[in-house]
Formats: C-alpha cells, structure tokens, sequence
C-alpha cells in the first residue's frame, strides 16, 4: 500500500458520537488511520492540512440499508453512483443489499460485488448476502460459506420471511456463525394491497392501507424465535409506536435485538403523500404524526439504534404511474445527513445522538472498526455544517434515479468533506 | 411363553427421568458447555473391570443353571437406556467371543437350534437386516425374513394386528426396525417372545451402539475415559443417541459436535459438551464418530447445501488433524462421502468403518445369544 501524505484536519468541531463528547481541535490521518486528534494536535510538517472553519468533523456515516444496483440493474443505481451519491451524503459505509439480479446468494456474487466496488466505488461497500437462497423464503442460504466471502448480515432486503419454521432455523444456523440477521417486518398478508398507511388519510384519498400490524405482528413472532434460538437480530425498520413498545420490551429480557427505522419514517408523515406523491410510497409506509414523533423519542431513548437512508433508487417508468401502481422506494443516501439534521434543528433530538445512529451502532452491530473518533480507528470522517441552509434540486443529485422525497425541500447541514480511508472522496469547497 | 423367574423387565419398562424446566433463559453462548450431572437413567459401573479378558467370568455364567440369575437379565433388548454397565459389559464380552467364531471355518453354533427368528424390517435396510440374519443362521436359528414391501403391512394392517399375526407364528425371536419412535417397544408389549431394536425412529439402535463399543474396546482396550466426538446429525440420528447412552454409562467422555439446527432441542440439559465448531469438538478426541446426513436435510432446511456442510462439518484430514494423532474414525453407514467424510478419511488407516461392520454380525450373535440364555427351556 503506498503511503500518503498524512492529512491534518484543524479548527474543527470534533463530535465522538461513541460518547458525545464535543471539543475544539485537530484531527491528523496516517496510512487510511486516526492517528491523532484532539485540542492541542502538534503540527506535522509534511503533512497537507486543511481549516475546517468550525464545522463539525464525524466520524463517517454507516448506512445499514442502501440498494446499490448491480449487478442487474445499472438503469437504476451502480455501485459508482451510489457511492457518488454517498460521499456526497456524507456516508463513507454502505451495506448493499442483496436484492439485485441474480440475488446474493452465492458466495461468488458477494465475491464480485467486493471487486466491483473496489474497483468503482469510492466509499465503503459492503455486501449483505440473501438470508434465504433467491429471497424466497423457503431455504435458508449458505450463511458460513457467504459470511467467510465477506457478507456482513444477511437479509431477505424488502421481503418477510414468513415462514417461522424457516426463520426459526435460519437463526439458529446463523448462530452458529455469529451471523446477523437484518429482517424486513411486514407481513404481505396484512399488507395485502395496502399502499400507504392504514388509516383516515388512506380512507380520504381512497387508497387501500397497510395496518400496522404488518409490522408488528412479524415483529412480535421474530422476538419469540430470538427467544427461542438466542441467535442475533435486527429488525431493518420499525415505523410505529407499537413496534418501539415490542423492541423495548425485547431489550429488557436481554434478548440480542436491535433495530432501525428509515430515515424517511423519522422526517415524513403519511401527510407529506399529499396529492398522491409516488416519491412519498414507501416500505414500511409513512405513518401518522403520531408514530413519527414515537420512533424519534425512541430513537433518542436508544430504543431503536440506527438510522438508514433506505435508499431505493428506482426510475420514472417505474414512478411515473398511479400511486397504487408505483413502486415503492426512495433514494436517500445523499438526503440522509441533512434529513437527519433536520430533526436535531427542530429540537427533537441532538446532534450526537444521530450521529451515534448512523455510525458507532451500524459499526457496533455490524462488527466494523469505525463509527469512532479515536486513534487507531479508520480515518472515514466528515466535515460539515450543521446550519447551513440550502434547497434540493432533484437533478443535482448523483443518483441515477433521482426519486427523492425532499425536492424541493429547504434543508440544512450539507456535507463540506467526506473522507475514506484517509483519502477525500469529496469536497464541496473545489467544485 | 413362560417368564423367568427373576424376570428383570428394566428394559421394558422405562422410567422417566425428571424433565427438565422449560427453557427460560438463553443457555450461555459458546463452546463446551458441560452441566455436571450425568445424563439418563444408568446403573453404575460398580467394580466390574473394563478392560476384556478373553473370557470374562460373565460369559461363562451363560451355561449354568437356570436357578442362578443370568448374565442378561432381560427379556427383550430395546434400548441402550435401562441396560446397567455389566449388561453391556457381559454382552461385548459375550461378542469378542462371537467374533473368534466368525473368523472360524467352521462358524455354526447350536445355541438357537430349533428357534425362529424373524426379522421384520418397515424401514429398508442392507447392512443391520443381513448382519442380523448372518448372526441367528449363525447361531442355528431358522430365520425369516418379512418383506414389508409385499406384506399386509402395505395392505394397511395396523402394527399390533401384525404383531398379533406372528405372534401366532410361535416365533422366538423377533427383529424389528421401524420409521416411528416408540413402535418396537408398543409391538414388544403384544408378542409373547424376545423383541430385538433394530431401530426406531430417531429414538434408539442399541446394536448399532454395541457394535460400536465392542469396535472401541477391540482397537482402545477401553472405554472409560476416552473422549467420543459424536458429529453430524444429532437430532435425526438413533445411532447417535444409543452411543450418548452407552459411551456415558462406560464412563466415556461423549462430545456433540454439529450444527445446532441437527441439535435436538434441549439435548444440552442432558450433560453433553456441545461443539458447534468441529476443530474445537475434535481437539484431542480418541474417537470421532461420523453420522450420516439424510439427502433431504441437505438443501436448506437443516443446513443450506452440501457444499457448506462439508466445509464445516464434513470430516477431512484437515480436521481430523485436531483430534489425537491415533484418533479412530466410525461411521455407521452408509456414508455420504463429501456430505459428512471425505474419502481420503473414510479409507484411510484412521478408520475402522469396514471392521463395525465385523463387530456388527459379532454383537448381534452376542445379542441374540444372551436373550435365548434367558428363553424358557434355554
């Protein structure tokens, strides 16, 4: 590995989200690590320093739930996009799902997606493999073999699986392995054709709902059988007041449980669907305010431990159809820094704590070195502002699909710097 | 049929050891996990010496007189479980001597003279159905054997109208394998001679396990104190639990080994280490005793695949290096070579599966011989 000139980040504002300890200094990076940081950091002669002005410097964000397109479907998403898109979101992690064509479930398709990204992307990729072989629900996959290629969970991505005997096994097995389990919760029975929430502004806008015990009917059974095998487990994205009041009680048994929720259910409610936004059609469906307002208390309690982007790029043949025709999915990757910033600016939670949810839990569930701001630790950092107001234009984001929730939207806290493994990726000062 | 006088029936009927709580709590994570008691109901292995005289004072109680307790007291021979550590001890005595006479030109016996015994197999089998044919022919037996697949049983004859029916036959002896649990001990209780398992379910195969010992004790000189990796499909397997029984009762050092979706569920509350990394279950193991993986449990329901079976769990060089250099290799067959043994293991100088197959007409002589010892005018 060549060595690079170490890089010497000062005046920042540095944030430890492991502690959410803030303080006033410098930061110094050698060979891809932390090597130094803190109010006083000595000065390097050789190095290349950089003045934050002040803004704030992270560690990178680690986002358990991104849908990266290849292989099979690059007319949405590639792996070179989706980090563009990332870098630019202040994201240095992606965890790519597995829901691409052919699935991943094979050890040699975790093994070419490891060297597409290698070689295209320029943040962090790494593979989740198919909890159970083609997504179907019916035959858990080589979880040993996917694990030592290098998948880092495994998942079902967008499907359920609903079987419980499958599910039962599959926690078992993956036990065995110190394997994580990532679980879509919604049952596709209740869900049936249900496109948006359950509830009075489904029945306003005459659009079949998704009662939210999709969600917590599969949830509550995945707690049983977490009981049962003891095996690791983490709900993907809870969205209501129900399923926070299931994952607290789970945690107080001491059972090995943690969960998500998009970034989307924290900063949308079913309302902002409006006059039939297919944008807006997602999984799980926006809820009511009420449930909103539930998961961003639960979040700052620590009750749910990560925040995704979810990002699902899909494309304007796709979208561009009646709301209960539409995909579902939105991009986010890029939105999710700021979307979460939003939330800290309306006093709901603070700075760190979101920071905690998209980089030191990821890091800690998923079993990663980083998502800390400490010497030895990876050097994927980034510099932003927190204050900084700016409008989303759609067409400026560097996804391939351009499905975002928040066009339009006057945002704060653009990503200034993202650093990965040493190296900016992305600098918004040199355009 | 009359019964003996001292008619022991420990065999037939079967205590119920206290059952454990229902799981509350997570079982700790991690390897060898040992609770302290021993598992199952076994009688204590008193003084009796473990190692095999040529001719152990047990065997030659045999001939003597009825008025003095037999060296076996039992009627029927259903399980592993309920038989002390001097039954099975009389028995794999009983069995070295068996195994002289298999090796003689000469091989008849006239013990079983004038018996029948009949072998009555529900479930296909090459290997146990012709060792124990061999071993009453052997022993002098008439041996019949019922091929369910063009029997009544096909017809859709209950269990117990079948055993009623040979039950009329007068015979002596009866073999049975069955697909269910429980079914040979349920068709003991309606026949008037001695029943043999040959199998039941996933519940018990006691000559399977004899077998096994007597291959142990021939090539160890002992039992007690050896440590016994049982790897692979735990929780489908009768060979596996008449070994736990019998390996424990002889004061073996019984690990599992295998993933924990081939774990019967709360077979840890039975004393048992259990290792779901095979090099870790391997290390320093005397014996590794390979079990057979069904074609069905292969892809994805038990375990994902074949492949990642026999990467993790499959017994190759590389794995059996853990074990202790002169670590023997058992496997009850028929093998899956690739599955759970590699080929170069199976044949290679570690394994002792072509001589289990010796012991195995041997231990059913032995069987046979010490149930007839018992037999009215035996």
């Amino acid at each position: 590995m060549i060595s690079e000139r170490p890089l010497l980040l000062t005046n920042a504002r540095l944030i430890d989200p492991t502690n959410g300890r803030e303080s006033h200094g410098g930061l110094l990076v050698r060979d891809g690590l932390i090597a130094d940081l803190g109010p006083r950091i000595g000065y390097v002669t050789d190095a290349t320093a950089i003045d934050c002005e002040g803004q704030v410097l992270a560690p990178g964000l680690i986002d358990m739930q991104a849908f990266t397109g290849e292989p099979g479907a690059a007319h949405r998403e590639t792996l070179k996009t989706a980090s563009e898109a990332a870098a630019a979101g202040g994201v240095t992690t992606i965890v790519a799902m597995p829901d691409t064509n052919p699935v991943l479930d094979d050890p040699a398709f975790i093994d070419y997606v490891m060297r597409r990204a290698r070689d295209t992307a320029i943040v962090n990729v790494i593979p989740a493999a198919a909890l159970t072989k083609g997504l179907e629900g019916h035959e858990m996959s080589e979880i040993g073999l996917l694990k030592d290629a290098g998948a880092v969970a495994f998942t079902d991505a967008g499907r359920s699986v609903t079987n419980a005997q499958v599910m039962r096994r599959a926690l078992t097995y993956a036990r065995d392995f110190d394997a994580l389990i990532l679980h879509h919760v919604e049952d596709p029975d209740l869900v049936g054709q249900g496109v948006m929430n359950e509830g009075e502004f489904a029945a306003r806008l005459g659009l079949p709902g998704i009662p939210r015990e999709a969600e917590t009917v599969m949830l509550e059974r995945d707690m049983r059988l977490v009981r049962l095998t003891g095996g690791r487990y983490h709900a993907a994205m809870i969205s209501c007041a129900d399923s926070v009041e299931i994952v607290k009680a789970a945690k107080a048994r001491g059972l090995p449980v943690t969960c998500g929720v998009s970034i989307n259910n924290l900063a949308l409610n079913e309302n902002d669907i409006g006059d039939y936004r297919t944008f807006l059609k997602l999984s799980p469906p926006l809820r009511h305010e009420d449930d909103r307002q539930a998961v961003i208390a639960a979040l700052a309690e620590g009750v749910i431990d990560v925040i995704v982007s979810d990002h699902n790029p899909q494309d304007v043949e796709t979208k561009r159809l009646p709301f209960a025709e539409a995909a579902h999915g939105a991009v986010g990757l890029e939105t999710l820094l700021s979307a979460a910033i939003r939330l800290v600016n309306a006093g709901d939670i603070t700075l760190p704590q979101v920071l905690r949810a998209m980089s030191t839990r990821p890091a800690e569930i998923l079993g990663l070195p980083g998502g800390r701001l400490e010497r030895g630790a990876p050097a994927d950092l980034i510099v932003f502002d927190p204050d900084s107001p700016y409008v989303l234009d759609r067409r400026d984001l560097r996804s391939v699909s351009k499905n975002t929730p928040f066009d339009e939207a006057r945002l704060e806290g653009q990503v200034t710097r993202t650093i990965v493994a040493g190296r900016i990726v992305f600098d918004r000062t040199t355009p | 049929m009359a019964e003996v006088g001292w008619n022991h029936n420990a065999n037939q009927c079967r205590a119920s050891h206290p059952i454990p709580p229902l799981r509350g709590d997570l079982p700790p994570r991690g390897e060898g996990r040992a609770p302290p008691q021993t598992p199952w109901k076994t009688l204590p292995l008193e003084d009796c010496a473990l190692a095999a005289p040529a001719i152990s004072p047990y065997s030659r109680c045999l001939k003597m007189s009825a008025l003095q307790p037999p060296i076996f007291p039992h009627r029927h021979l259903l399980g592993i479980e309920g038989l002390s550590a001097l039954d099975i001890q009389a028995l794999l005595d009983l069995a070295d001597q068996e195994v002289e006479v298999s090796r003689q030109v000469e091989k008849k016996k006239t013990t079983l003279r004038g018996r029948t015994q009949i072998n009555l197999f529900f479930e296909p089998s090459t290997r146990t159905q012709s060792s124990f044919e061999l071993a009453g022919k052997r022993l002098g037996a008439d041996v019949m054997n019922m091929s369910v697949a063009s029997s009544s049983v096909k017809k859709g004859e209950t269990l117990i109208d079948t055993a009623a029916t040979l039950n009329a036959m007068r015979p002596d002896l009866i073999i049975v394998r069955h697909h269910a649990a429980g079914a040979v001990h349920l068709l003991a209780q309606k026949v008037d001679c001695s029943v043999v398992n040959a199998g039941d379910g996933a519940h018990e195969h006691p000559t399977q396990a004899l077998l096994d010992a007597l291959t142990i004790r021939r090539n160890k000189g002992r039992i007690e104190g050896l440590v016994v990796a049982i790897c692979g499909d735990i929780l489908h397997s009768r060979v596996a639990r008449s070994n736990m029984i019998l390996l424990a009762a002889m004061g073996a050092q019984v690990r599992l080994v295998g993933p924990t979706t081939l774990f019967p569920p709360g077979i840890e509350r039975l004393g048992f280490e259990m290792f779901t990394d095979m090099r870790k279950g391997l290390k320093d193991a005397d014996i590794v005793m390979m079990l057979r993986l069904q074609r069905e449990r292969m892809n994805g329901s038990f375990v994902p695949s074949v492949k990642e079976y026999f990467r993790y769990y499959g017994l190759d060089q590389e794995k059996l290096s853990f074990a202790k250099p002169d670590a023997l290799v058992m496997h009850p067959g028929p093998m899956n070579r690739g599955v759970e043994i590699a080929s170069e293991v199976a044949d290679g100088a570690q394994s002792l599966i072509r001589e289990q197959v010796e012991m195995g007409v041997a231990v059913r002589m032995a069987v046979l011989e010490a149930l007839a010892a018992n037999m009215a005018n035996g």
